[in-house]
């Protein structure tokens, strides 16, 4: 494991979270939270678990941020709180 | 009730790092779990199975009946998503103006008050609200499906030797057939993939696992051991369990392939199965 990608990528891990709970358009928040999932599965690569990692790209970065825009796109974009 | 909300995350967030800190260093050799399981594994995953991927031999043959769960849960939350979202026909009246297009010339035709077309190849029936059809998206995502589905393929069948499996195969597969619905419309996608196929599909894959299962416990052999498919399929036991997984995966791959495809159709059209993306 090298120390400073996997700081960078941790750093981009929280900012990502934080920024998918912050954030009001919910659109953004679905891709915010791909974005996340996609920083999990170069974390997960990094540290040598390979199935996890594909498993991350191909549920959490994929498909389910589709099902995110689809939810969004059938309700509202703007949250209430 | 935020601040509430919020003190309670902090708090929680702050216990779970302080638990973290009595967690064995990462990648040591000498924490609980590296010094009587994990050995096990990797020295005798090989000799017993011969499957040179030991997550996969791990995942679907020590723990198969874990996966058999995961899988099961997958295909319930297929099921509960059709069952809250779905809208039946018989419920809505039926559109009184339905809308054509010319596969050729894209010409879009309106016909009013309950007419049909009688059926043909050179009209095919689009929404109310359509968007207009786009050739450049149509026909890349059209070039890029067949080798988007090659690769979930390879990842199904080549879960021994390298990363993958049926789990992750089977969401590009299912990925592949959402890929067509945004491309051209939910529509065609339901053509190539009725409502009915998917929701046996989604039946097959866990019955598929299940079935494997309870042809072992036919065989007198534990619920799951595969190494009672040699009489079966003619090997020695060993392979055997390396071709039981084989199946397992494929029935994972297909079980996941449908409920993607269902989930995605139930959301993205509000159960009306008209109207995707």
């Amino acid at each position: 494991m090298i120390w400073p990608i996997d700081l960078a990528i941790l750093t981009l891990v929280v900012i990502a979270g934080i920024g998918a709970l912050m954030v009001k358009d919910l659109l953004g928040a679905a891709i915010l939270f791909g974005a996340y999932s996609f920083m999990m599965c170069l974390l997960w690569s990094i540290m040598g678990a390979v199935d996890v990692a594909f498993t991350e790209a191909s549920v959490g970065a994929g498909v389910s941020t589709v099902f995110f825009v689809a939810a969004v796109f059938r309700t509202s974009r703007r949250t209430k709180d | 009730m935020k601040i509430i909300g919020l003190i309670i995350t902090v708090v929680t967030g702050a216990l779970l790092i302080y638990a973290a800190a009595d967690f064995p260093a990462w990648s040591d050799p000498a924490s609980p779990a590296s010094t009587y399981l994990s050995p096990h594994f990797i020295e005798k995953t090989m000799e017993e199975t011969s499957v040179p991927n030991i997550v996969t031999a791990v995942l679907a043959d020590y723990r198969g009946f874990d996966t058999m769960f995961e899988t099961t849960v997958i295909f319930s939350a297929g099921v509960v998503c059709f069952f809250l979202l779905r809208i039946s026909r018989r419920e809505e009246e039926e559109p009184e103006t339905r809308y054509y297009r010319h596969v050729l010339t894209g010409v879009t035709i309106q016909l009013k008050e309950g007419y049909k077309m009688p059926p043909s190849a050179d009209f095919e029936r689009i929404d109310a609200v359509w968007t207009p059809p786009d050739l450049i998206i149509k026909t890349g995502c059209r070039i890029l499906i067949p080798f988007v589905q090659l690769f979930a393929l390879y990842v199904i069948a080549h879960g021994h030797h390298s990363p993958g499996g049926g789990f992750q195969g089977g969401v590009i597969l299912g990925a592949s057939v959402i890929l067509l619905a945004i491309s051209h419309d939910l529509r065609t996608a339901v053509r190539r993939m009725s409502e009915k196929l998917i929701g046996i599909l989604c039946a097959v894959g866990v019955f598929i696992y299940a079935g494997t299962g309870a042809l072992c416990l036919l065989l007198k052999q534990n619920f799951l051991d595969y190494s009672a498919l040699a009489g079966v399929l003619h090997v020695d036991p060993i392979t055997a369990r390396s071709h039981g997984i084989l199946i397992v995966e494929i029935g994972v791959g297909i079980a996941v392939l449908a409920t993607m495809i269902w989930i995605y159709n139930n959301i993205s059209s509000a159960g009306r199965y008209r109207q995707g993306l």
